[in-house]
């Protein structure tokens, strides 16, 4: 008996190295002639911001299935991997990405501090990072860097438009709320650097255990401000408007924010988003051919409409794919990678827009508003352009120009 | 003055909640002599019970009566099928054994309700607030919170030091081959006083709920702070638990709330956000080391219960 199963395990053993070796071969071939774009995706696929990373991962899923799953006349092959919403997680993943994989760009990253964590590991063996949402104000100053490129914005730059906005509506106090990570720094000082009135009160959470907001809501009611502004990403924003509205605060103090309404957290905020303004780079009725075909083929495909996460991560796919034909696949050729994604040559679903030098974009931002359609569903429309070819307030730190 | 009320009453809020969890906690510690990190597995599965009955039933009480007891049940499976070899054996066995519950629980979870978690809704008439007082308006939920880990506090202190089943409760701890020599099954009385913290735990975690959202390992961060509590309490002894429940809740909330506004007096507002931020996430544990440090049975004893 003994005898036997160390036999069949001796077999099994050495079948198993022979797989090894084949597969090792089978996969050393590709990166040689480079028969294939390999793209790494970092997001987030589990625990309660999964919704997002899922969103996002359809929505490029999508734009291979637009692009025929070619780049260029190359196949595309992706790896997903899911970074736990983790700093030191993301880092492990796009070290795995970079080192053993050897792909040729890595994008996705929803977090901020992720993105930070993982930027050296990519730029340093002079591979793409395309980051389809964070865009912490590191990145767009100091840190830029020649390998890197944003789909989305500078977080600052979307707070600006609100900080606009509130302006407009000659709103004087205002209460501000935010998480303490990188990008809820960014998303207060944001607001801040726009705001003209006086700011009565500001808030930081921990983050992103933190979703219990009772003692920074009493603060906000008794600092008695003519608005609150708020930045909470994700499942977080359900539970803030869930809580605002249970202290009975929504009918007293108006809400101004980013970042706390898309179409993924909208199915659970429902009701709690009408009246509740925010601003964006992207809504679902910009009226372009892209965005058009994007919306009614996202929608078809899953059956519920995209966020802005997804429209990042659609153009993020868009401008990789540019940046291949143009150099017709010639993946080693990082010099004309780089210069065909600095024209942003492709037709993005927010509509036409600029590289700044440090490679974040120049572009629009709109107000848009909770609607409730006559069959009792929810969706955002745009009601306005805020800020017209924004550009970040970082760029000047940046060194680089081309 | 309005704002230090309203910012004790969530305090209260949040220590009330913390003895729920610490007292099932404190129980099985103290009393059974078992460290159970997996209680905080017990917390999460009460409220993925609670979210599923809840949309099955459609009635928020219905679901979580329900989530009560399949909670309590699940205990008892527990104590019969995992934990009962550990019994005689030295702590570190039972954190050994019990973490490797949390990591079973987690996987669990994840096969069964997917990894992107639930949301537990509340009923209109929750979720709304009233006012205690004039320009002090406080969410109705919470208030219920409050009521409820008050009721279930009182039960508890009438169950363990008022009943028959209390008396063999605490007899069992003192000396177990005495009580089981007396013809007590004091076994069954384990497993019973298991399901009983376990369904303690689900209470905790069902109401916590509505407020956060139900997700997997949402049990482990808050889990810390029930330990810190059973410490500080004095392990074995739910009056201990209470007190130092309510103690953390406050230094907890009030810190947060008040001192980087006061250290703001001294420092520069950036300076006094940072440090006041670090400083009232350290109060509690620096609380627990002033404890340890002059009273290491904890502020209540059991001895002296």
């Amino acid at each position: 008996m003994g005898l036997e199963m160390g036999l069949h395990l001796g077999l099994d053993m050495k079948a198993a190295s022979i797989a090894l070796w084949g597969a090792l071969v089978v996969a050393a071939a590709p990166a040689a002639a480079q028969s294939s774009v390999k793209i790494g995706f970092v997001d987030t696929f589990s625990g309660p911001t999964a919704v997002i990373g899922n969103d996002m991962r359809n929505a490029f899923e999508l734009a291979l299935d637009h692009l025929g799953r070619k780049m260029g006349s190359l196949p595309v092959e992706v790896i997903y991997e899911d970074d736990q919403q983790k700093p030191d997680i993301g880092r492990q993943k796009t070290e795995k990405l970079v080192q053993s994989d050897h792909v040729n760009f890595i994008t996705g990253y929803i977090w901020s501090n992720v993105l930070l964590a993982s930027l050296k590991p990519a730029v340093d063996s002079q591979t793409f990072i395309v980051s389809a949402n964070a865009g912490p104000s590191q990145i767009a100053g100091e840190l830029c860097s020649p390998y890197f490129f944003s789909t989305s914005w500078q977080n600052d730059q979307t707070p600006q438009a609100m900080g606009e906005y509130l302006n407009q509506k000659g709103v004087k106090t205002l209460f501000l709320i935010g998480p303490n990570y990188a990008a809820g720094k960014d998303m207060l000082a944001g607001v801040k650097a726009t705001y003209k009135g006086q700011v009565v009160g500001e808030e930081y959470t921990r983050w992103p255990d933190q979703l219990d907001f009772s003692a920074e809501l009493s603060k906000a009611r008794a600092a008695k401000p003519q608005a609150v502004y708020v930045f909470y990403p994700g499942a977080s924003g359900v539970q803030f408007l869930t809580q605002y509205a249970q202290a009975g605060l929504k009918d007293q103090i108006p809400l101004y924010t980013v970042f706390v309404v898309d179409e993924t957290t909208l199915p659970l905020q429902k009701d709690l988003a009408l009246g509740v303004p925010g601003a964006q780079e992207w809504v679902n009725d910009l009226p372009n051919a892209a965005n058009q075909k994007f919306v009614a083929d996202f929608r078809s495909k899953y059956q519920h409409g995209p966020s802005f996460y997804g429209a990042q991560a659609y153009d993020a796919a868009n401008l990789i794919n540019s940046a291949v034909a143009a150099i017709n696949g010639d993946l080693a050729n990082k010099d004309g990678i780089r210069d065909a994604m600095r024209k942003a040559a492709y037709p993005s679903v927010r509509g036409p827009y600029r590289y700044g030098n440090n490679h974040f974009p120049i572009e629009n931002f709109y107000l848009q508003a909770t609607v409730k359609s006559p069959d009792g569903s929810f969706g955002l429309k745009t009601i306005t352009t805020i800020l017209k070819d924004s550009q970040d307030l970082f760029h000047d730190k940046c060194p680089m120009k081309w | 003055m309005l704002l230090v009320l309203e910012q004790c009453l969530n305090g209260l809020q949040f220590g009330l909640l913390l003895f729920l969890l610490a007292a099932g906690l404190t129980l099985v510690f103290g009393i059974m002599d078992l460290v159970n990190l997996a209680h905080g597995s017990l917390y999460m599965m009460g409220a993925y019970f609670a979210a599923t009955f809840c949309a099955f039933t459609g009635s928020f009480v219905l679901g979580a009566i329900l989530a009560l007891i399949a909670t309590l049940l699940l205990g008892i499976v527990l104590e019969l099928v995992a934990l009962r070899p550990l019994y005689g054996r030295d702590h570190l066995d039972h954190v050994l054994g019990t973490f490797g519950l949390i990591l079973f629980f987690n996987e669990l979870v994840r096969l069964v309700w997917g990894p992107a978690g639930l949301t537990l809704p509340l009923p209109a008439s929750l979720g709304t607030h009233v006012a205690l007082l004039p320009g002090l308006a406080y969410p109705t939920y919470r208030l219920m919170i409050i009521a409820v880990s008050l009721v279930v506090a009182a039960f508890l202190y009438w169950l363990v030091m008022r009943t028959r089943l209390g008396m063999l409760i605490r007899a069992g701890a003192s000396n177990r081959e005495m009580v089981g020599a007396l013809g007590i099954d004091i076994r069954l009385l384990y497993t019973l006083l298991f399901g009983l913290g376990a369904a303690l735990a689900a209470l905790a975690g069902l109401m916590q709920a509505p407020i956060l959202t139900v997700q997997i390992g949402m049990g482990e961060n808050i889990l810390i702070l029930a330990f810190v509590v059973i410490v500080i309490g004095g392990i074995g002894s739910i009056r201990g638990a209470l007190f130092a429940a309510v103690f953390v809740g406050l230094v907890d909330t009030l810190g947060r709330a008040f001192l980087p506004d006061l250290l703001h007096l001294m420092l520069s507002a950036t300076a006094a956000a940072t440090i006041g931020r670090a400083v009232s996430s350290m109060l509690i544990y620096v609380l627990m080391a002033a404890v340890l440090a002059l009273r290491p049975e904890g502020l209540f004893p059991v001895g002296s219960r």
